[in-house]
């Protein structure tokens, strides 16, 4: 079953197992309290990947810097919630906005050139963004980071405690409302088109396709996302510092959207709880070397071909 | 100011050295390969190994390293590189990062983490300074400079007066012509891979008592050589030379001049280069 | 069943109920540490020092056996606060310790007292880490103390025009403001103040700039492990024959790293509260037991801070009786320690929370061939200066 296969299978009704498997998610805090904190980090990953998917999955376009909406709306909202206005939903809604229009900005640099120059712009703008953050210490903390955010309660009633419960339902309900609305982006007219212009630009500019618009509306919004997962992540763990635009994060994003699959809007979920897991069991047993196994992991994985993780059935075959 | 742009110079040819194999593997097989800066690092603690356990003497260790990372390049490239070149450009980005992880954890499990301290020779660890401290050359970067130059003559005359030379120069142009001519396209892609390889692993050696060395080194400086790559364009060796120069001397002037902005320069400048003309700015054009 | 047998049975069943009564769960010490990353160095010496404090003292204090939890943090503080929370919410840690950069303690202080845990921070050295929470006990030292020991024997040196250089973050902004305000006292001055990035610094062009400066001497502070790239530079540049004299902080000269650095680093003079060269019998024998269990690596300042957070633990916990009250009784068990600890003598300032220790000016020497930190004056109990203001 091929990519256009299974986009296309991916139609605009929701199926029955993408309902149950929500509804799992919905359900872990109750079930594993004691992992709340580990589950509000993967979701708000899992978001992140799933605007990552959007521009690389859907639309062609390889990031290595996704990292620097990721960081910018982590500050926006700390920020915002520090000197501001210390309510959750209000610092997203900003983080959200800020990014967006950073997003509008560097769109324009990644409309021209091959692929290594796309990897090279969008890691230019994260390490110059992570430099700016780092001399801009009188505003950001520098290299000590924001200190001294305090969030106020959800919704003016759910305070963010300890056991990590709040954060939890929080980033799982923010989650959810982004996968139905991205759900309906992607089989929409619009979806199609990003697709096309991931298969063949050219042929998509000769039907008539605006390939550069496209571009610049996906990534923004792509960017836009991303931003509200790193204003979650904020929010969530009441601090923010310069590794928020890491080249680290945005390698481990791609990985883990790669992990999962590319182009079926579950992959950023799948692999961020894939990857996550991976890395907690590793850790506890190896906890210097475990990016010697996931090198390894990766390695064979695109060896053999990246597509056949999630297909077991393909194992056996050869390519 | 002299003296910074002898630096600069300096470092940009370190960095052309390290980077050049880079920039031909990317024209040549169409193939990111992040893992680069690997090589580099497996060339940088050859050497310091050596020198630390063999007590082999620094002069000797340098070549070595380069002859032990193209071996270790060749080796890559014909069991696992191969598999790769038609797989898409994320896959590969993926597969080198990958490489690249495994690299700094072997190194970090082997070595340990701290910086290696290279003990040059005595002869050059000098300095001579000129005009009355206007213009100070340390010897070290003095010989960086000498060994690099030297080496891009002879690149330059592998590429244009050997039989080699041309075919590789008919790979990069149009792979599928070369092949059809009777050019063995496989052994090309070993070779240069190799030399490219061995390259990095020189650069490292070299630049382990410049840029210091330790597992993360492939990390902290793979920015840099891909600099080279983007902006240098990969049909030739002038367009690599001339970028790495100007990063380098951008980089040294930047932070002794406006040392609150220091990296910052060179990220911008890149950014707004690459806007300018996507394909470099000494490319032809194409990739 | 015959009567051996049965008193068998007896005893045992006695031990048991014995054993019941006394019996307690285990005491959980998390310690959080970068072992990963660009601090790697830092991990490894606290870790070792830590283990070594337990195999000399035995793994049960006042009845409790002693589980000592490892986290890697890699340095980044996101994931040092949510390994500090997992750490109380999931494994039940009776004391938070580590702590290798200043951003990781300060990331973590919110959990610490929202919690009422103990953290004891072995090695970042910022002054107004232990501001942050008042669960905060300091067992490793102030940057502070090294530059104002430093700015009090410059100017009586004879080193009047200072440039300083030191890493962009919390505890170098702290040396460098300390070392200016005390030099200036002396009547001295600081002649420009240069700060080189946190991340992959580039000494070059900075040490470029000094030379050209031509002062009398170059104060440096960078964390530990960076100290080789700088000493390495300033030698290449011929600083040293253009009469510049080093000085820094103790991180400068690391023992970690002093002895790879060559002759060039010989007669750079630091200010620091440890060397592992320091003459008293239990440092030799701390010394000896750590290059012992480690492969011959020498212990450094990071170890001492470790092994005395430990002794800080240990000491709390058998004054607490186990740990009995809660966080707040062991933090109180733990204010006013005094001990000797290989360094020299220290105490825990009751009010701060804050080490209160010697501050020793030394010179690189060789000894026995090999490099090392040779103590020649002394500063008893320094306080930190950061607080007194």
């Amino acid at each position: 079953m091929n990519r256009m296969a299974l986009s296309l299978s991916l139609a605009a009704k929701l199926r029955w197992w993408e309902f149950a498997l929500w509804a799992c998610l919905l359900c872990l805090p109750f079930l594993l309290p004691s992992h709340a904190l580990l589950i509000s980090e993967i979701t708000v990953i899992a978001l992140f990947a799933m605007s990552l998917d959007l521009i690389l999955g859907y639309s062609g376009i390889v990031s290595l810097g996704h990292a620097a909406f990721f960081g910018m709306g982590a500050y926006s909202a700390a920020l915002f919630a520090k000197h501001i206005n210390p309510d959750p939903l209000l610092g997203l809604a900003i983080a959200t906005a800020v990014t967006a229009l950073l997003g509008a900005f560097c769109s324009l640099g990644i409309l021209r050139g091959s692929d290594l120059t796309r990897l090279m712009v969008t890691l230019g703008v994260a390490l110059i963004l992570q430099e700016l953050a780092n001399k801009l210490d009188f505003i950001t903390g520098g290299a000590d980071g924001l200190q001294g955010v305090v969030m106020g309660p959800v919704l003016g009633y759910f305070e963010f405690d300890l056991m990590g419960q709040t954060a939890a339902w929080y980033t799982l309900g923010i989650t959810l409302g982004v996968f139905v609305l991205l759900r309906q982006v992607v089989v929409s007219p619009f979806g199609f088109s990003l697709q096309a212009i991931r298969d063949n630009a050219l042929r998509a500019q000769a039907i008539g396709i605006p390939v550069h618009a496209r571009l610049i509306s996906v990534y923004t919004l792509a960017a836009a996302l991303a931003g509200m997962a790193g204003g979650l992540q904020a929010q969530t763990t009441g601090f923010a510092s310069l590794d928020v635009f890491g080249f680290d994060r945005s390698a481990d994003v791609l990985l883990m959207l790669v992990i999962g699959g590319t182009g079926w809007l579950w992959g950023g979920i799948v692999g961020a709880v894939v990857f996550k897991s991976l890395h907690s069991v590793i850790s506890a047993w190896t906890p210097q070397y475990w990016t010697f196994w996931l090198g390894l992991f990766l390695v064979l994985l695109m060896l053999v071909g990246r597509e056949r993780l999630i297909r077991p059935w393909t194992w056996g075959r050869r390519a | 100011m002299l003296t910074l742009l002898f630096d600069g110079v300096a470092y940009g040819m370190l960095l052309f050295i390290l980077a050049i194999g880079l920039s031909v593997t990317l024209g040549l097989m169409n193939f990111i390969n992040l893992a680069h800066g690997a090589f580099a690092m497996a060339g940088g603690y050859t050497t310091v190994l050596l020198m630390q356990h063999a007590g082999l003497p620094f002069l000797l260790c340098v070549p070595l390293a380069f002859v032990f990372t193209a071996l270790l390049g060749a080796l890559m490239e014909a069991t696992l590189y191969r598999r790769m070149y038609n797989k898409p450009h994320l896959d590969q980005v993926l597969f080198s990062i990958g490489l690249t992880f495994m690299a700094v954890a072997a190194v970090d499990y082997f070595v340990g983490s701290t910086q290696q301290l290279v003990q040059l020779p005595e002869f050059l660890k000098g300095r001579t300074e000129l005009w009355d401290g206007a213009l100070g050359m340390g010897h070290y970067r003095l010989a960086i400079i000498a060994v690099c130059a030297v080496l891009t003559v002879v690149l330059q005359l592998l590429l244009v007066r050997t039989r080699f030379g041309s075919q590789l120069r008919a790979s990069v142009d149009n792979q599928r012509v070369a092949a059809g001519l009777g050019i063995d396209v496989n052994k090309v892609f070993l070779l240069t891979f190799a030399v490219g390889s061995g390259l990095a692993g020189l650069g490292g050696a070299l630049g382990a008592e410049v840029l210091g060395l330790d597992p993360i080194f492939p990390l902290k400086f793979m920015i840099y050589f891909l600099i080279v790559v983007a902006v240098g364009g990969t049909s030739g060796l002038t367009g690599p030379l001339l970028a790495a120069l100007l990063l380098g001397i951008a980089d040294v002037a930047g932070k002794y001049y406006v040392p609150k902005l220091g990296a910052f320069i060179v990220y911008s400048l890149m950014i707004l280069i690459l806007l300018w003309r996507p394909q470099g700015l000494f490319s032809r054009g194409g990739k | 069943m015959n009567t051996r047998f049965i008193s068998r049975l007896m005893a045992m069943a006695l031990l048991c109920c014995v054993s019941g009564v006394w019996a307690q769960e285990a005491f959980k010490i998390g310690l959080i540490l970068p072992m990963t990353g660009p601090s790697a160095s830092t991990g490894k010496q606290i870790e070792a020092a830590a283990r070594l404090y337990m195999a000399q003292n035995g793994s049960t204090v006042a009845g409790r056996k002693i589980e000592l939890v490892i986290k890697d943090d890699g340095g980044v503080p996101d994931a040092t606060k949510r390994i500090a929370q997992e750490l109380v919410v999931n494994d039940k840690v009776g004391v938070l310790s580590g702590f290798g950069l200043t951003p990781l303690a300060l990331a973590t202080a919110p959990i610490a007292t929202q919690s009422k845990t103990p953290m004891v921070v072995m090695s970042a050295a910022t002054s107004s880490i232990t501001e942050a929470s008042p669960f905060i006990v300091r067992t490793s030292f102030t940057l502070p103390q090294c530059a104002v020991a430093m700015g009090d024997w410059a100017p009586k040196n004879g080193l009047k025009r200072v440039v300083t250089l030191v890493a962009d973050y919390g505890p170098g902004i702290d040396a460098e403001r300390f070392f200016k305000e005390r030099i200036q006292l002396n009547s001295a001055q600081v002649i420009e103040s240069l700060r080189v990035p946190l991340r992959n610094p580039d000494f070059a062009p900075f040490l470029q700039k000094v030379r050209d400066l031509k002062p009398d001497a170059l104060f440096v502070f960078v964390p530990s492990g960076a100290g080789a790239a700088v000493m390495k530079q300033f030698l290449e540049r011929g600083m040293d024959k253009a009469g510049i004299k080093l000085i820094g902080t103790g991180d400068l000269t690391d023992d970690d790293q002093l002895n790879d650095m060559g002759d060039g680093a010989l007669g750079v003079v630091t200010a620091h509260h440890y060397s592992a060269a320091h003459p008293s019998a239990l440092n030799k024998k701390f010394v000896e037991a750590f290059k012992k269990a480690n492969n011959g690596l020498r212990p450094n300042f990071m170890a001492v801070g470790g092994y005395d957070g430990m002794r800080v633990i240990y000491e709390a916990l058998k004054n607490t009786k186990g740990g009995q009250g809660g966080g707040e009784a062991m933090l109180a068990a733990m204010k006013g320690q005094i001990f000797e600890s290989p360094r020299g003598q220290i105490y825990i300032d009751a009010q701060t929370r804050d080490v209160v220790q010697n501050i020793y000016l030394r010179k690189v020497e060789k000894k026995d061939g090999q490099l090392y930190n040779v103590e020649f004056d002394v500063i008893k109990d320094m306080k930190d200066p950061g607080k007194a203001k």
